[in-house]
């Protein structure tokens, strides 16, 4: 591992940076984990307590702004402590963002509570683990520097893709059953895409850990399965 | 493919092209080894410094920076118990070759100390004494063209033109560096060797002092050494990390501070080793 600052108040401050950046993450993962509960159990409660997190989220944004600017003025730091504090920077508003999301799923569990319900959905609930696993194990690939983790992540977003995929494809035929799922239908729609596109800042997360770590980005372009711009279902 | 493209480019691109193309080497060092009587100060240093850019010498205290500094223009000569074994090139022509006149090369090679040391003659003299010695001027009217210039291309004239006559060493410190860079300048060096020379200057001093680095490089080499990584990531295109005598990493000063190679390297700029 590498050697500590000579200067330990250094060391210190890059410590509250990757705390912060820490509990952004885990606040972003218990928003989508309770949003996506909230929705399972038509919890209007718990939902709004998801919606409630978000302020929290970004004042630790606000925090790491302030910090990583601070530590660029004061340190003039170099190479790793330069790449890292700059990642650091880009990272808190993606995490950020999956707040968002996360939030916006939960102002439509709010919504969708008070229609009636369309058949159980297995698949939201299986692609909201599946990214909130993507968001821990990125989050602790950054603090890490851990290059192989981070890959890790990147290539699992092709499944969050798939499940997507065969998510909208479901979600137009009820809609085109029967018009009174209409309005429930595009609500999930747009949760099952809030949902994708949190697995798709994980990855965009990962590809700043590269950078991070090897101080190159990453040449590959990701595999894209996602093909729900694309799909048309026609009626029967 | 190549080919076809450069045809329909304007002439300011490739007139663009060329000056950011590959840089000659004005000075390199191969395998060179230094003594001061049993201690050996640099192991077996292999460099290139390239023409028309600054390339700046880093590492911490006793690592033969400035040692090797002083091979380029033969100033270890006068150290006795020095030692220097290995090649010098200076546009492919060893600089110990027996031919070679030191006076002449330590000409066409000036350096610059950290604190500023100016003769105890007057301005204009100080500037003077080096081309009229060296033969280079034809008469006064020469003598003070030369003495304009090099104060013009060292930032200093337009603060010293009323008062040539005054003592140099009644200068500020700052101009009293700009007044050893003119100095340095007049006898028409191709290379100027810089020993912390901003070490006992103030910051606006110092950053003058960078800027005419900067404007400096377009006719000559520069090579410095620095305690300040700041500096040196400011002012320099490619850097050379000494340490212990041994040259462990040099190349494009922007990939030394932003993705070393070297672990030492990468632990003496972030402070992880003084």
């Amino acid at each position: 591992m590498v050697t500590d600052h000579i200067v330990k108040s250094f060391d210190e401050e890059l410590a509250r940076l990757s705390d912060l950046i820490s509990r952004m993450g885990g606040l972003a993962e218990t928003q989508l984990e309770d949003s996506i509960e909230a929705l399972q159990r038509r919890d209007s409660s718990l939902a709004e307590g998801a919606i409630e997190i978000d302020r929290v989220i970004d004042a630790h944004h606000a925090e790491v702004d302030e910090l990583a600017i601070r530590l660029l003025a004061l340190r003039q730091p170099m190479a790793a402590d330069l790449r890292h504090i700059v990642t650091a920077l880009k990272v808190a508003p993606i995490v950020e963002r999956i707040g968002d999301y996360s939030k916006n799923v939960a102002k439509r569990t709010i919504a969708l509570n008070q229609v009636p319900p369309v058949k159980p959905l297995f698949t939201i609930p299986r692609m909201g683990r599946l990214v909130r696993e993507m968001i821990k194990d990125v989050l602790d690939a950054f603090s890490n520097a851990d290059v192989g983790m981070a890959g890790d992540v990147w290539a699992r977003d092709k499944e969050v893709d798939d499940m997507y995929d065969s998510l909208f494809r479901e979600l137009l035929t009820y809609m085109m059953e029967d018009a009174r799922n209409i309005t429930a239908c595009t609500h999930l729609l747009f949760v099952a895409r809030n949902i994708e596109r949190i697995g798709d800042l994980a990855t965009n997360v990962a590809e700043l850990v590269h950078y991070q770590v090897e101080g190159e980005p990453l040449s590959e372009d990701r595999p894209k399965a996602d093909e729900a711009s694309i799909t048309v279902v026609e009626p029967q | 493919m190549k080919g076809t493209a450069k045809m329909s480019e304007p002439a300011g691109a490739e007139a663009a092209q060329t000056a950011t193309a590959a840089p000659s080497t004005k000075v390199r060092a191969s395998g060179v080894n230094v003594h001061y009587g049993d201690k050996q100060a640099l192991f077996d240093v292999s460099l290139d410094v390239h023409e028309n850019r600054v390339t700046a010498l880093i590492g911490p205290s006793g690592c033969g920076k400035s040692t090797f500094l002083r091979c380029v223009n033969r100033m270890n000569d006068t150290i006795p118990i020095c030692r220097v074994d290995g090649l010098i090139e200076i546009d492919g022509q060893d600089i110990y070759a027996p031919e070679i006149d030191v006076v002449q090369l330590r000409a066409r090679i000036g350096m610059v100390f950290q604190k500023p040391n100016p003769f105890p003659k007057s301005i204009y003299e100080n500037i003077a004494y080096g081309p009229r010695i060296h033969g280079m001027a034809r008469g006064k009217a020469d003598l003070d063209e030369v003495v304009e210039s090099s104060l013009r291309r060292a930032g200093l004239w337009e603060e010293v033109k009323d008062r040539l006559a005054e003592p140099g060493t009644g200068l500020s410190g700052g101009q009293q560096q700009r007044l050893c860079i003119a100095r340095a300048i007049a006898v028409n060096p191709d290379v100027i060797l810089m020993d912390e020379p901003c070490s006992a200057l103030d910051p606006i001093a110092t950053a003058r002092i960078e800027e005419l680095m900067d404007e400096l490089r377009r006719n000559y080499t520069i090579v410095i050494v620095t305690h300040s990584m700041q500096q040196a990531a400011r002012v320099s295109q490619r850097t050379a990390f000494f340490h212990l005598g041994y040259l462990v990493e040099s190349g494009a000063t922007e990939m030394i501070f932003t993705n070393p190679e070297d672990e030492r390297t990468q632990d003496y700029i972030t402070g992880r080793f003084g």
